[in-house]
């Protein structure tokens, strides 16, 4: 650095200034709380005193009885958004965007609309939705349906993940199908016309022209699909009403850590946790990308 | 948005018409019928809800506006709580767009050292949920003495990576000429961003505007953490206090739901366009 006055409108110096605000909010509200969890992770934090215990807080984590039940909850509801939310609104984004169709305009708005209810009052509502009564909407439906007893959703561990798979289906479907509607329309229409020549069925268009045509936007959905089921938290806390689940089935990875942090203080215990759930994420990101090919082959 | 093309196979596209649409109809009503189900019940006796829960039973007779009259009457705080989140969503939205837009400009419009790691630094932020970073950063904002304030909520999101990588694609298809004539014109660097790119940026900020102040007027977790007076609630946190089994608030929580999702169903159908582009606005295009 010259003892040059700084002149912040050279176009050198400007980029900087530009970039300055992200730069600020990345390092003190990014990398300064990794850090500080990373180090509390190691530590016991207590309102006064603050010292170093080493691999304690990892120990009590895996040790106790509740953290590998929300690991184990937040797989299953992870994997189950993936099963479901890929899949269906591909097939769903392929029938709107068929010839035959009439009326995608209104359909694809209509699926739009659960996006643009909170978390908070959706989850609300499928609280109630799936009340144990037997006067509730579910319930009442399938003892009218098939008749027998009411199901206790919320009290049972797979009606329970059910219901929580249940509520992300309904919040996700639509925005999914959206991006697999955009990936649709970037696919070049020669390349059916030229498969309808050489005489390809629908099933072998679908699979052999969309599929892997549309395998940018899967990545994408992929990616986004797994952030959102590992972070899942606010969902289960409004289908209990902000109570504990019975046994736990309810639990999520970040609900532990909102429990043991927020609630009780536990901070070193809860950073242990929170960085457990990080090095899941970059794993997972770093392997999918890395099988995707995103990672690996040079940007263009 | 009807298109109308045309038709190779009469007789089998017809068949295909009427299945697609039979099949979009029925999917269409189970996706309303949550929407349905509290909408019917913030018109019932609201002491029914505990034992019954939602459901889509309708008994005329006994539809009421009381629930209603209850979020109007005044003696609670739930105007408060929609202003403050009005308040909040437009502020936020407002800071947070022209932060993005100034960052995402930086990006987009100019070579500098270090370049490529802080774009990287970008996508990592996108890549890690703010769940994970909640602790700290509740920790952070007790010690930087913000709690209870909006700023607090604010400051973290302000630049936001998703708006920073939409807004940097969108100027990527601007030439760059467009800052040789600005300079040329006598524009400082910062006028040029101010008087040339803002005005150009406008459909990326409607978009974007659009996903922000959703995110905004429907945060919960992090406001949550932040505030702590009832009097600075917003509303998602507003309606979960209501939550309580306790008196009868469960007139407040259902009609005051209701009311809380409309402004932005009105807002969807008078820009859905803006909205769709919005919120998928985080997919990268290959």
């Amino acid at each position: 650095m010259t003892k040059k006055k700084l002149d912040l409108n050279s176009p050198k110096v400007a980029p900087y200034v530009f970039i300055l605000p992200f730069f600020l909010i990345f390092a003190i509200f990014f990398v300064y709380p990794i850090c500080s969890t990373f180090v509390m992770s190691f530590q016991s934090v207590n309102i006064n005193e603050v010292h170093f215990v080493g691999l304690a807080n990892y120990k009590a984590l895996f040790g106790s009885s509740t953290f590998p039940i929300a690991i184990r909850n937040s797989a299953i509801y992870t994997l189950l958004t993936l099963v479901i939310l890929i899949p269906f609104p591909i097939l769903l984004a392929v029938m709107l965007n068929s010839k035959a169709m009439r009326g995608s305009g209104f359909y694809r708005a209509i699926l739009f609309l659960p996006i643009l209810c909170s978390v908070v009052v959706a989850g609300m509502t499928f609280r109630f939705m799936f009340n144990e009564t037997d006067q509730a909407l579910v319930n009442n439906i399938l003892i009218n349906l098939f008749g027998g007893e009411k199901v206790r959703w919320l009290s049972l561990r797979w009606p329970a993940m059910g219901v929580m798979v249940t509520l992300a289906t309904w919040r996700w479907t639509g925005i999914n199908v959206i991006y697999f509607l955009s990936g649709l329309n970037s696919i070049p229409v020669e390349l059916y016309e030229v498969s309808e020549i050489d005489g390809a069925n629908s099933w072998q268009k679908f699979r052999y022209v969309t599929v892997p045509l549309l395998s940018p936007t899967i990545v994408y959905v992929l990616t986004i699909s797994i952030y959102g089921g590992l972070s899942m938290f606010v969902e289960s806390q409004m289908l209990w009403a902000g109570k504990t689940s019975p046994m736990n089935i309810g639990l999520t990875i970040v609900g532990s850590i909102y429990q043991k942090g927020i609630s009780q203080g536990e901070l070193g215990y809860a950073s242990a946790a929170g960085l457990f759930l990080l090095a899941v994420v970059l794993i997972i990101n770093l392997v999918q990308l890395r099988l995707t090919g995103v990672i690996g082959k040079k940007e263009a | 948005m009807e298109n109308t093309r045309p038709t190779h196979k009469p007789g089998q596209r017809t068949i295909d018409t009427v299945l697609l649409i039979a099949f979009f109809t029925a999917l269409a009503f189970i996706i309303l019928v949550p929407f349905i189900s509290i909408v019917l019940t913030s018109f019932k006796d609201s002491s029914q809800i505990i034992r019954n829960g939602f459901n889509l039973n309708i008994d005329w007779k006994n539809l009421t506006l009381d629930n209603y009259r209850a979020v109007f009457a005044g003696d609670n705080e739930y105007f408060n709580w929609f202003k403050n989140s009005l308040i909040l969503t437009v502020v936020q939205t407002v800071a947070t767009l022209f932060i993005s837009a100034w960052v995402g400009f930086g990006f987009a419009f100019y070579d500098f050292k270090g370049k490529n790691f802080l774009f990287v630094c970008v996508l990592i932020v996108m890549m890690i949920p703010f769940e994970i970073l909640m602790l700290p950063l509740y920790r952070e904002i007790i010690a930087l003495n913000l709690t209870n304030t909006y700023i607090g909520i604010m400051l973290p999101y302000l630049a936001h990576p998703i708006a920073i990588f939409f807004f940097n694609q969108y100027l990527q298809g601007i030439p760059r000429e467009i800052i040789d004539s600005g300079r040329i014109d006598g524009c400082s660097e910062y006028g040029i961003f101010l008087r040339l790119i803002l005005p150009i940026m406008k459909p990326a900020l409607a978009a974007m505007a659009i996903y922000v102040g959703m995110f905004s007027w429907n945060n919960y977790l992090w406001p949550l953490l932040v505030l702590r007076d009832t009097a600075k609630y917003t509303l998602p946190i507003g309606l979960t206090s209501l939550m309580s089994p306790y008196g009868n608030n469960y007139q407040l929580l259902i009609a005051g739901s209701v009311l809380s999702v409309l402004p932005i169903m009105i807002l969807f159908f008078s820009a859905q366009k803006y909205f769709i582009e919005g919120m998928t606005s985080g997919s990268v295009k290959g």
